[in-house]
């Protein structure tokens, strides 16, 4: 387990390093939306979660579901910082016959528990395994990442609307606020504000933090762990694409959008200086 | 519990799930605010951990089901047949059939058994749906007696089940303890001039048609086709080969449902001519299954047409060949 924000911030920058060279050595992919998430897999999958690499489906364990699911390559990233399988492996991203595709499949990637990619469906089926988890007693705690745009789907809501109604404490859900969507800024096209009001409402505890900055984000987790007879919601206010500049200047541009050779060595170059 | 003719299927399904909970933590059921109309209300209080309702949200009903078969549980998900299917096509098609979670899903009242509530709940298009979705297993029981059998045989099929379900109680064509194989369609009656192959509601009518044909001298076999997907092409092919004729029957649209994947398996291993009796192009409406059954075609005498025609057309192919 990592204790440190230097050592979790690292982490991160090593998920943000993974994610621009896999979707680089393709040349296209969900590069922003991607590395908004950096720093909450770095803290879940380097403090919070309890997980085997060399075991995946071990019975017991956390889960995340990754319901934004076109942030495959940033939970690919992430597996692999945390040896579920190698680096290498990034690679093979999106080719024919990968176990790695653009969206999260449960059936082809070691560590993936859940299968996603049509937006919306992803936070039920984390309820389905928080009341799975409760009816076993295993006491695993289980986690979803939505997206602020995915949040426009009608079945959020329901799934919401179940979580808070039956009071599934041990369901910790952050939403990847970065204000973008694919055909523009959420404000313009379908707003989500007031968003905490809004989770607060369905009986959620909420946390409405800073979604870049590992120790708040550790702070945020650590919290609502200890908060029973609540799902919670985390609201991550990232910037989508961050920590590389080119990528969070597209801004809009940047939820699917090409990555060159070049593009890629200025990207690693700007993570690494962070460190 | 003892089948006859005034066996509700509803209450066979009730009565597995409470035998199989009862002995199974992992069995579950989950409803969306029809569980009075499905009969699994009982299991709720019955069963208060492991009999759900989510209130009326089918989709996140099927996402719940699907999370819970990844943690290892054997779902079962009810709501009336339009919104167990079309309502859940993308949630049934990914959380469960895509990401490979054994899910089963019971969809009730099909077709012309919606009744009274009309074109809204009145699905012709759920087989379609579903038969567009890779490893989904389709089955309409004909009676309570075969749903009794099959049931088990649900539960233990690898892969997702739709369960087209009538709630009441159509005519029992089976007696309890039937031998039933959910992967084969069964020969019901033997003939020599022309295949009827029914399902659902339309396997009682086809043996009454099959009755007005033999007094008309023509010799129908009939075959009880409750799963349309997979297809027990096998047991088809040997008939066509003998009657070269065939008639498709059910209370559903004719197009991507049992009509259609006969025609396919018939046109890939075995071409006769084929007249399919079902729904055609037409929504639903109010009525009782009488009045609903004239509207769509759906009686005897239609299917006994649509034998003749088949017959006919038998010899203009033989004749052009």
């Amino acid at each position: 387990m990592i204790t440190s924000v230097k050592e979790l911030e690292n982490v991160a920058r090593n998920i943000r390093a993974n994610i621009v060279e896999c979707i680089a050595s393709l040349g296209v992919g969900h590069i922003g939306g991607c590395l908004s998430i950096a720093d909450v897999l770095a803290v879940l999958y380097g403090k919070h979660m309890r997980y085997d690499p060399k075991d995946p489906k071990k019975e017991g364990r956390d889960r995340l579901v990754c319901s934004k699911g076109h942030a495959g390559p940033a939970v690919y990233s992430a597996l692999a910082e945390f040896g579920f399988f190698p680096k290498e492996e990034l690679y093979t991203l999106n080719r024919g016959g990968t176990k790695l595709p653009s969206h999260c499949d449960m059936n082809k990637t070691p560590g993936v528990d859940m299968t996603a990619g049509s937006l919306g469906q992803g936070l039920s089926c984390a309820l389905g395994a928080a009341i799975g988890s409760k009816l076993k007693g295993d006491g695993a705690t289980i986690y979803a990442i939505i997206g602020d745009g995915e949040s426009q789907e009608g079945q959020i809501w329901e799934a919401a609307m179940y979580a808070g109604s039956h009071k599934l404490d041990n369901l910790i859900v952050f939403t990847d606020y970065n204000k973008l969507q694919l055909d523009g800024t959420i404000a313009d096209i379908c707003d989500l504000s007031p968003l905490a009001d809004k989770w607060r409402a369905f009986n959620f505890a909420v946390w409405d933090i800073p979604g870049n900055d590992v120790a708040e984000i550790d702070k945020a987790i650590t919290e609502a762990k200890s908060v029973s007879g609540k799902p919670k919601m985390i609201i991550l206010n990232t910037v989508k694409g961050k920590g590389v500049s080119f990528v969070e200047e597209a801004k809009v541009g940047s939820h699917s959008m090409n990555v060159s050779a070049e593009q890629r060595d200025i990207a690693l170059k700007e993570i690494e200086g962070g460190r | 519990m003892e089948i006859n003719e005034k066996t509700l299927m509803r209450d066979v399904l009730v009565n597995f799930l409470r035998e199989r909970m009862s002995e199974d933590k992992s069995v579950m059921v989950i409803d969306a605010d029809l569980a009075k109309c499905a009969g699994t209300i009982a299991l709720e209080k019955e069963f208060p951990d492991r009999a759900l309702n989510v209130g009326i949200a089918e989709a996140n009903m099927a996402g719940i089901a699907a999370g819970l078969a990844s943690y290892g549980f054997k779902p079962f998900i009810t709501s009336f047949a339009p919104f167990a299917s079309r309502r859940i096509a993308d949630q049934a098609m990914i959380s469960i059939c895509y990401a490979k979670q054994n899910v089963k899903i019971v969809g009730t009242d099909p077709g012309i058994a919606a009744e009274l509530n009309g074109g809204t709940h009145m699905p012709f298009e759920d087989v379609s749906i579903y038969r567009a979705i890779p490893d989904i297993l389709i089955y309409e029981p004909t009676d309570a007696a075969e749903f009794a059998a099959a049931l088990p045989q649900i539960l233990d099929y690898p892969h997702p089940v739709y369960i087209r379900m009538h709630r009441k109680n159509p005519p029992l064509m089976h007696k309890q303890g039937c031998d039933f194989d959910l992967m084969r369609a069964e020969v019901l009656e033997e003939g020599t001039d022309v295949t009827i192959v029914a399902t659902g509601l339309m396997v009682s009518t086809s043996t009454e048609a099959a009755k007005l044909l033999k007094a008309e001298g023509i010799s129908a076999e009939v075959i009880c086709c409750p799963v349309c997907k997979p297809l027990d092409v096998a047991t088809l092919k040997a008939s066509f080969e003998k009657t070269g004729a065939a008639v498709t029957a059910e209370n559903h649209n004719v197009n991507n449902a049992l009509g259609s994947a006969v025609c396919e398996a018939a046109a890939e291993n075995c071409p006769v001519p084929i007249e399919r009796v079902g729904v055609k192009e037409k929504f639903g409406e109010v009525g009782k299954v009488p009045y609903l059954r004239d509207v769509y075609g759906l009686n005897a005498a239609d299917v006994v047409a649509a034998a003749k025609k088949a017959v006919g057309r038998k010899k203009i192919i033989r004749f052009q060949t």
